[in-house]
């Protein structure tokens, strides 16, 4: 199973008011009930007759909705155009079919990280794949290695805490004395930095890592691209780098990886994880033989 | 109930922003967004932020140049303001470590732009808005900000004295999206709305799902005035599929524009005999529209943007991420096909009244970014002129509702003895349905209970909680009804279809039939998913409303405004107005309906008048 739901659907905080929870889980159950017998109503509802279409089958997990506590897959029949994208088809099951089909998405155009999803068994963005170019049956599923909240979206806690813990932010050692004046930085720097920027924390990369599957610990291959995005700024200063080697050394940092580039296969913003983590290997080794 | 000094609703770069200046100024403050701050659309953003860095350059001839862009209805103060703290603004970003592009010598680059005197638009590649985001939310972190993140706020706690000017506002209500939560958020010192665009009034728009103008549909339920709604810009190349945009660079570089008997119809149909392509944008795309609508369209849909004759090496070297938009989003090769593309809504000019230093009239409520209009782009934006209003506007709001010192505005909010009274032809009844006069109260919809006028601040918020709950309570109880995705496409589809480019008045009044019945059926709207955990059908049911209240004040405006200026065009009414039109659109929403006022542009700034002149190139 690629997929983690949670032990036992938590319902502990509104045990506190019985009447209000026994009312609310009958509304659930007689609501659900009713949305399971309009889907097969509206699932014949558009005609799809003689029109190029494609079937999806989509992962399915509520942990309130009775019918949906045991994860299942639904199929969706989807009228097919070129330029048709994951994230389009479904849309629109959504929006025809099941109006409680539920996953992240918003710039629809790969720049927010919302919808990195597990199509046909490997990590990519929703909008950034074309339906067109997939084998069917079409199969879609949340993130592995994450606990799943519902549907198609997990919870991105234990990655954000990742992202924050390698201080994931600009520090210099000293900023120019005149408030107007730029910190001077070579062209050869900032190409040096530039892919290592274009992360847009979709969490792709961790979800196919086996290191970071089997330890929750490792910090992943994302937040040590940021670590690698600010060392590597020649306008930080020797002091913070120093920490920020530091930082990524620690048990949990870059020795952890064994260069499986799972992660750089899948990054869809094409940035050289493995290539990041080993250069900060080398960095370290180096500022080590410094205190030597 | 969650309490702080300040309250930043939105985590885009404006909201960001926001957030950093109220700390720095000692607030505590917390966002609530709902979406994780790096996922909002600046990060879309792509050509750059107008600076005036450079020697030769001054803020004084960027604020010329925005001026004229705004077809003069922007307000001199405010476009002043932008202008002058803009470059320390982005020096500031600098400071926070943005990655700009840069120069040989080390310093970060600049490109020329539309309709700029200077090239002083600085970019950091073709990502501008990813970077800006990022450092800023970089910033968020490191100052320890307190983040509520996929929390929806559904509704603002405002006091209702019978004059909006008299009100204040004390919270919002929020809803946490996994838990199904519904909170109170109390601000002790303000709440600034930060919430974006509203591209999705449109079907087809380069702006993201959750860009459905809550902010300004709250404000202006809560009796706060709108301004130049209907100075929307549409952009002339966007992928047909998905709304992509293809940035202009492509034509720069020299793309062109082929219709379906594959002729230069810039040229040869003569919209633009002398800049062809590079006209500006909304020349090309009422162009382009007009090829499809008079038959010449490929497959009746788009136009062709074909820049193969540039060669594959210099597409690579200038336009490779353009290559891969067009292969990603629309399943094309640039390199050996023409690329589809027709107009899409781009940018909304107006939004929520506010001075220049982001205040609303309403005592403690700030609107700052695409949310707002202070106003500095009028009826026109220029490209890069968006991002530093983010921060400029930002960083004073932010240290405004913290306490920050700052001098008396010149711009008025809110009614005064300047304003005129307009009236509205509507073929159809506005606003709120089925309203009888008892049930009215300031954000439309509720009664106030009886003595309101004298809640405590927590009081206000813990009235807007309950009226909340009430509203999901009835959302979800509803046993069937219509979905709202059916309302909400109705409303694109008119929108689309209406009040774009092109605007006759009797397509106008078509739409706000239209609007008028998608009202209607949004009465029996319910939300079929009854969970409580991350239950998008409620959010989007909510977000409904909002395009809907939008939607309708566009239209207004397009209808009242019989005049052609900037990215607003009248079929009746083709000509500039100067004596009629040197004035604001504002819609106040009252007793549950738009009531429409003007108030005069103000061309007067620091030290000199800007005299309109004809926005030619
Ligand atoms: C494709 C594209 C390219 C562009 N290129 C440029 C350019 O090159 N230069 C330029 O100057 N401008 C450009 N613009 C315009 C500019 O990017 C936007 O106007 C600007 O980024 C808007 O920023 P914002 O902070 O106001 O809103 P956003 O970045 O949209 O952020 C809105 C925030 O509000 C939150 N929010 C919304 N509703 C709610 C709610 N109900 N409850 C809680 N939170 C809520 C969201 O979660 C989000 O965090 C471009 C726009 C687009 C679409
Ligand atoms: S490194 Fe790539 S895969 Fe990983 S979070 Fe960033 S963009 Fe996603
Ligand atoms: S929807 Fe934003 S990355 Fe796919």
């Amino acid at each position: 199973m690629s997929t983690q739901v949670p032990k036992e659907p938590e319902t502990e905080e509104v045990e506190t008011d019985p009447v209000v929870k026994s009312a609310q889980d009958r509304r659930i159950r007689e609501k659900a009930e009713r949305t399971a017998r309009e889907r097969v109503k509206t699932d014949e509802a558009p005609d799809l007759e003689g029109e190029d279409t494609r079937v999806i089958k989509v992962f399915r997990y509520d942990p309130e909705v009775p019918e949906k506590q045991e994860p299942r897959f639904d199929e969706f029949h989807v009228p097919f155009d070129k330029g048709m994208t994951v994230l389009d088809a479904l849309m629109y099951a959504r929006d025809t079919y099941d109006s409680s089909l539920t996953f992240r998405h918003s710039c629809r155009q790969a720049v927010c990280g919302s919808d990195a999803l597990f199509v046909n068994g490997s990590q990519r963005l929703g909008c950034q794949t074309q339906l067109g170019d997939l084998d069917e049956p079409i199969r879609i599923e949340p993130l592995p290695h994450q606990d799943v909240v519902k549907d198609l979206v997990v919870d991105m806690q234990h990655f954000y805490e990742q992202m924050e813990a390698v201080d994931p932010f600009f520090d210099p050692d000293d900023l120019p004395a005149d408030e107007m004046a730029e910190q001077a930085q070579t062209r050869a720097n900032r190409e040096k930095i530039k892919m290592s920027t274009r992360c847009i924390w979709c969490g792709a990369c961790m979800s196919s890592c086996n290191i970071a599957a089997g330890n929750n610990d490792y910090l992943g291959p994302a937040a040590i691209n940021k670590a690698y995005r600010f060392a590597m700024d020649e306008r930080e200063g020797s002091d913070k780098k120093r920490e920020r080697i530091e930082i990524i050394e620690r048990e949990n940092g870059v020795w952890r990886c064994q260069t499986q580039f799972s992660c750089t296969e899948v990054c869809p913003k094409d940035i050289p994880l493995t290539e990041h983590i080993q250069a900060l290997k080398r960095e370290a080794v180096k500022e080590n033989l410094k205190f030597w | 109930m969650h309490e702080h000094d300040v309250i930043v609703v939105g985590a885009g770069g404006a909201g960001l922003r926001a957030a950093i200046a109220a700390q720095e100024e000692g607030a505590d403050v917390a966002m609530v967004t709902k979406l994780h701050p790096v996922r909002s659309h600046t990060g879309a953003a792509e050509g750059g932020i107008n600076a005036a860095l450079r020697e030769g350059d001054s803020w004084e001839d960027h604020a010329y140049d925005t001026m004229k862009g705004s077809d003069y209805l922007g307000d001199a103060p405010a476009v002043e303001t932008l202008c002058q703290d803009s470059p320390e603004e982005v020096i500031q970003l600098e400071h926070w470590g943005m990655a700009f592009s840069r120069d040989d010598d080390g310093r970060v680059s600049q490109r020329p732009f539309g309709g700029l005197s200077f090239p002083r638009t600085t970019y950091a590649g073709a990502e501008t808005g990813h970077h800006l985001l990022h450092t800023l939310y970089e910033q968020v972190v490191k100052r320890g900000i307190e983040v509520y993140d996929e929390w929806y706020v559904s509704d603002l706690a405002v006091t209702d004295a019978d004059d909006p000017e008299n009100r204040e506002c004390h919270g919002v209500v929020a809803y946490d999206i996994k838990s199904g939560e519904l909170s109170g958020f109390k601000a002790r010192d303000g709440v600034v709305l930060a919430t974006g665009g509203p591209g999705q009034v449109y079907d087809h728009t380069t702006n993201a799902v959750a860009n459905t103008g809550d902010g300004v549909a709250m404000a202006y339920r809560a009796g706060v005035p709108i301004e130049d709604m209907e100075m929307i810009q549409f952009h002339p190349t966007t992928l047909p599929s998905t709304g992509v945009l293809i940035s202009e660079g492509v034509r720069g570089e020299g793309g062109i524009l082929l219709n379906d008997d594959n002729e230069r119809f810039m040229f040869e149909h003569g919209y633009a005999n002398n800049a062809g392509e590079l006209a500006s944008r909304d020349v090309v795309s009422r162009a382009e529209l007009t090829e499809i609508n008079e038959g010449r369209g490929i497959e009746d849909e788009y136009i062709d943007l074909d820049m193969r004759h540039l060669g594959e090496e210099r597409i690579t070297d200038r336009l490779e991420n353009i290559l891969h938009l067009a292969e990603d989003f629309e399943g094309v090769d640039g390199l050996t096909e023409p690329m589809p593309v027709k107009p899409g809504q781009h940018y909304a000019m107006g939004g929520v009244e506010t001075n220049e230093h982001g205040e609303t009239c309403v005592s403690g409520l700030y609107a700052v970014g695409e949310c707002a209009c202070a106003s500095v782009h009028g009826s026109n934006r220029l490209g890069g002129n968006a991002l530093p209003e983010l921060i400029v506007f930002g960083a004073r709001a932010g240290k405004h509702a913290a306490g920050g010192e700052f001098e008396p505005a010149r711009i008025t909010v809110g009614e005064t003895g300047d304003s005129e009274i307009g009236s509205i032809d509507s073929p159809v009844q506005l606003g709120e349905v089925g309203l009888t006069r008892d049930d009215v109260a300031a954000d439309g919809g509720t009664a106030a209970a009886p003595g309101s006028s004298t809640l405590s601040p927590a009081e206000t918020v813990d009235r807007a909680v309950e009226r909340e709950r009430a509203r999901v309570d009835r959302l979800l109880n509803k046993e069937e009804g219509v979905n709202h995705a059916s309302v909400r496409a109705d409303v694109q589809k008119t929108m689309t279809q209406n009040v774009n480019v092109f605007r006759e008045e009797e397509n106008l009044k078509d739409a706000l039939a239209d609007i008028r019945v998608a009202r209607e059926r949004y009465q029996d709207v319910y939300v079929s998913d009854p969970s409580r955990t991350f239950n998008t059908d409620l959010i989007h049911t909510i977000e409904t409303r909002n395009v809907l209240d939008l939607a309708e004040a566009i239209t207004l405006g397009a209808l009242a405004r019989d005049e052609f200026r900037g990215a607003h065009w009248r079929k009746e009414h083709q000509e500039r107005k100067d004596d009629e039109w040197l004035k604001h659109t504002m819609l106040t929403w009252t007793d549950g309906e738009p009531r429409l006022w003007y108030k005069p542009v103000v061309l007067e700034g620091e030290s000199k008048t800007y005299e309109p002149k004809s926005r030619s190139y």
